[in-house]
């Protein structure tokens, strides 16, 4: 069977790019020129003759049994192909990344409004939804479970009378949506004093919203069939080889009859990491024997991926007077949704490291994940990390009120450095300039005042040219945040990737190529991955390779890892050709190894000042190497204590954001954000510019519009109408500054990019809103309504010691 | 039904549309063009934005029927279709780093191309409130739009130079 191609090009294509560009250049990206000139094959573009078209029959109930189907309406629209349901599954019925607990088409009971029920595969896309649309499904509906500590039988907290609230009779023991009852993940961190007290406590309780990762390339790819019984599928992902494993289980197939291609992807931040169509379009290929393409339009997006988890925290902070943390205290609830996805892990990192960058001698939290009848919750840019910033700097703020000091005079003093212990009883043994990011921070310039009188331009006011204020009752705020993230996969996961370099000499050049299953999803890792045999093999003409399962796996595009780790593997393949090439020019330069390096295409001995051409020494053979690489091992963390090196890495980025709020609306303007990050070794500057520039925008988003708004486990706004990311009007001009210190574990002494602006850029929003309206804003996003009317979540004094914290 | 229009400058005709489809699907799905983007499909993110006799507009919320007879300029036609050269605003979009995933390009693309045209037929370049407003009607997910600011700077910079 042919490659899928869309018109009028090949696709997926060889990168080779214009222009060179070593480690620590502006490189230009290899698939930049197909980018714009419209040529990109992305998942949605893949075209092949005679393919039809699949469409997902979804559920309208978040909670549900299926009492019977009816297909027959669907199978008599002319043009219909094949409908088909769970009983045409072949293989395992339920999947899922870390507990298969998802099934591919549901199973007699549907647990979120959304889910997969069948399947139609027809000639034209429209006539596959008509179709589906025909499908009778008889439900006998349930009520659902829509609140993570309702689910636990954990009792909900009430700020307004500082009382819990009554255990509700839904527990896991009487009412689990799954067999092994509601809790997915149960995390404890346990350090020091059981019991400690201090001079200045606050207590907060704060909630973060569920926030869409709204990816623009929506879900897509083809399957084809192929002639030995198996499928190839071009699709559009982080994780070639996860959703490999995941797509033979389904279909009982052996992974070399599922062929994986990465098709073009139009960003991930998270939310591509589980299956969306994958199983789907390889079901109906199978089933109908043509090819089948997939596509979701975006409401079908906002249902057919995980997003953000929704949390809800309670914090407890105690300080000397002289502003030396004490003791932290936390309960942290994550919403996992129907089905588990990646919520064990996500409950990893919002334990591990749900203090914040600060060393605290006593630490108390109970993390948990729970299931509901809510859209299934996983991977997004931050992982677990975004939740606990926004509670744990909202505390340091208020404990700095607390306290008279200044926020940012706090957070320096109690500041984690290299040498410093983690809550979990790791040592940070590489730079951690946490202290110095916020004073770099505090040395920037402040962006001019507001203009007044006739000098307003509306464009630059809260509520713009809706024209709602020149001014009057504008005030401005500024506030600071700072995170950590942990960078590749923790908790004694082995994490590695895996490069294919071949080096050789066509047509008088010398070319490299570099071969690895590492998802490119816009971050640039193509880029990174010429860059890097550029300059371990000294050529410039370097060849990326499409991403595919016929080379081992590279790990998932996620956890700001892959420039670590497929950086890793590229750089330690590229150093075993290099070898290689090296001990065979000896014997032709006539000088010992250590004396040669490759540069320019050519073996140059610097002793003896010449240079000889690859083709010299390789003639027309090629060397090629393939390794695995590892970064140094973590291991699991203590069941009781959470104590363990959890951790390979950690990244940190500071925020200052500068905000002016109508108080009287309560609409937001940001007037100006400014970030410094640390990345130990900036691989490409331009990319990591682009990657602060980004996560600062999508923290912003959290911070004042981004939400799925759900109701009785419906979703409210599956729409770009209605959920609203910033456009080009709400982020505000950036100042950057990018430190470099080195981290001496990691390759090119480089630190993972892409999560820390956006677990930093929120908090320091909020921060700012809150120094603007003097009202302490205990939820996310801020709406106008929090600002001018008070809520459930609104204001109220910090005030002494609260009681014991439930589930501890 | 069939369908006639020009696009980026030559005459196309398709059969077998349906009347339900959008110019959008027929570009991508008819016509061999899936230059424009298909991210929302409700007018509300610009990926799809295209020329039609001149104007941008979001080709998604175009039913295919309007087209008849009409002009159409895609991201395809941005390019020198003699020297395959790149147009000034899609070297700009290169240099300026604003290109990520890349599936608001194409649509960033058209939207840069009609303001900075219309600006430089004014005498001028196009101001940063203005290059704002122009483009509030394109989503990016990926950079935060600094970068795209810096393209469309840099573009019309470039594109006025050439002019001078």
């Amino acid at each position: 069977m042919s490659a899928p191609t869309r018109t009028p090009s090949g696709a997926p294509a060889h990168l080779t790019g214009v222009g060179g560009g070593r480690v620590g250049d502006d490189a230009q990206r290899p698939d930049g020129v197909l980018k714009v000139r419209g040529e990109f094959a992305y998942g949605s573009d893949l075209w092949i003759g005679d393919m039809l078209w699949g469409v997902t029959l979804r559920s309208p109930h978040p909670y549900a049994r299926i009492r019977s189907v009816d297909l027959g309406p669907a199978l008599a629209v002319p043009g219909v192909h094949a409908v088909l349901t769970s009983d045409d599954v072949p293989g395992e019925k339920v999947y899922g990344l870390e507990l298969a607990d998802q099934p591919v088409l549901a199973v007699d009971v549907v647990r979120y409004q959304g889910e997969p029920v069948a399947l139609v595969a027809a000639d034209h896309p429209e006539t596959a939804r008509l179709a589906a649309s025909r499908i009778q499904v008889d439900y006998e509906v349930w009520e659902p479970v829509t609140d993570a500590r309702v689910a636990l039988g954990h009792p909900t907290w009430n700020q307004v009378h500082d009382a819990p609230a009554e255990v509700t009779e839904l527990s896991r023991e009487s009412a689990h949506l799954h067999p092994q009852g509601n809790l997915v993940r149960h995390l404890k961190v346990r350090k020091g004093d059981p019991e400690p007290t201090a001079d200045v406590v606050v207590v907060g309780e704060y909630e973060v919203g569920m926030q869409d990762q709204a990816f623009l390339g929506p879900e897509s790819g083809l399957a084809v069939p192929t002639e030995d019984g198996g499928v190839e599928l071009y699709v559009a992902t982080q994780w070639l080889h996860v959703d490999q494993r995941q797509i033979c289980s389904a279909l009982g197939l052996p992974p070399e009859r599922v062929r994986l291609t990465l098709a073009g992807v139009g960003g991930a931040f998270g939310g591509r990491e589980d299956l969306s169509m994958h199983v789907h379009a390889c079901l109906l290929a199978l089933h109908t024997g043509k090819p089948v393409k997939m596509s979701y339009n975006r409401e079908e997006s906002f249902f057919g991926h995980v997003h953000r988890h929704p949390a809800t925290m309670r914090y407890e902070h105690g300080a000397t007077r002289d502003g030396d943390l004490v003791y932290v205290r936390a309960a942290v609830y994550f919403d996992g949704g129907a089905y588990a996805s990646s919520t064990p892990a996500v409950v990893g990192n919002g334990g591990t490291m749900g203090v914040g960058p600060y060393v605290v001698p006593n630490v108390h939290v109970d993390c948990y994940g729970a299931y509901t009848n809510n859209p299934p919750c996983g991977a997004m840019r931050g992982f677990g990390s975004v939740q606990t910033a926004f509670a744990y700097e909202s505390q340091m703020d208020a404990l700095a009120a607390e306290l008279g000091m200044d926020p940012v005079e706090l957070r320096c003093r109690n500041a984690m450095e290299e040498g410093s212990p983690t809550p979990t009883g790791q040592v940070i043994d590489s730079p951690a300039p946490v202290a110095e990011l916020l004073r770099r921070l505090q040395a920037m310039p402040l962006p001019p005042e507001a203009a007044t009188g006739d000098d307003v331009d509306l464009r630059d006011m809260p509520g713009g040219v809706s024209n709602t204020t020149h001014g009057e009752g504008v005030r401005r705020g500024v506030g600071y945040a700072v995170a950590y993230k942990n960078v590749a996969f923790s908790e004694g996961y082995d994490d590695h990737s895996t490069a294919r370099v071949r080096l050789e000499v066509v047509g008088g050049e010398a070319v490299a190529t570099v071969h690895t299953a590492a998802a490119e999803v816009g971050q640039g890792l193509v880029t990174v991955e010429q860059q890097i045999a550029r300059t371990e093999l000294g050529v410039e003409r370097v060849t990326v390779h499409p991403k595919d399962t016929t080379v081992g796996s590279a790990g998932s595009t996620s956890a700001s890892r892959q420039t670590y780790v497929t950086g890793g593997a590229v750089k330690a393949a590229c150093e075993a050709v290099r070898a290689r090439v090296l001990e065979r020019a000896r014997s032709v330069v006539g000088r010992p190894v250590a004396d040669l390096r490759l540069d320019g295409g050519k073996v140059v001995s610097d002793a003896e000042g010449i240079a000889v051409p690859l083709a010299d020494v390789l003639g027309d053979e090629a060397v090629e190497e393939t390794l695995e690489w590892r970064h140094r091992p973590t291991e699991a963390v203590d069941p009781e204590t959470g104590q363990g090196f959890a951790h390979v890495q950690y990244a940190f980025s500071a925020h200052r954001a500068v905000v002016d709020v109508d108080t009287e609306l309560g609409l937001v303007k940001v007037v100006e954000m400014a970030c410094t990050q640390d990345v130990g070794k900036a691989i490409n500057p331009q990319a990591v510019i682009g990657q602060i520039q980004g996560g600062t925008a999508q923290g912003l988003g959290l911070a004042v519009m981004e939400e799925i708004l759900i109701r009785d486990g419906r979703v409210q706004n599956p729409s770009f109408t209605d959920y609203l990311i910033p456009t080009v009007l709400d982020m505000p001009p950036m100042r950057i500054e990018v430190l470099e210190c080195a981290d001496p574990h990691a390759p090119y002494g480089l630190r993972g990019v892409g999560e820390a602006p956006n677990i930093s850029s929120g908090p320091a929003v909020l921060a700012a809103i809150r120094a603007a309206t003097g009202l302490p804003l205990r939820r996310v996003p801020v709406r106008p309504e929090h600002i001018t009317v008070e809520g459930p979540l609104a204001p109220h004094p910090s005030h002494a010691r609260g009681g014991p914290l439930q589930g501890a | 039904m069939r369908l006639t229009c020009t696009v980026n400058g030559t005459e196309q005709q398709v059969d077998d549309v349906w009347e339900g489809e959008s110019l959008l699907y027929v570009l991508r799905e008819r016509m061999g063009l899936p230059g424009s983007k298909n991210a929302c499909e409700q007018g509300e993110c610009g990926s799809c934005t295209v020329y039609l006799d001149g104007l941008p507009v979001c080709a998604c919320l175009v039913a295919a029927g309007q087209a008849e007879g009409r002009e159409v300029g895609t991201v395809e036609g941005l390019t020198d279709g003699d020297t395959g050269e790149l147009h000034p605003v899609q070297q700009a979009f290169l240099d300026a780093g604003a290109v990520q995933c890349g599936f608001c390009t194409p649509g960033l693309l058209v939207a840069t191309d009609d303001l900075v045209g219309r600006s430089l037929a004014e005498g001028r370049k196009p101001a940063d409130a203005e290059i704002r407003e122009a483009l509030a009607g394109n989503l990016c997910r990926c950079t935060g739009y600094e970068k795209i600011l810096d393209a469309v700077r840099l573009a019309a910079d470039r594109m006025s130079e050439a002019g001078r």
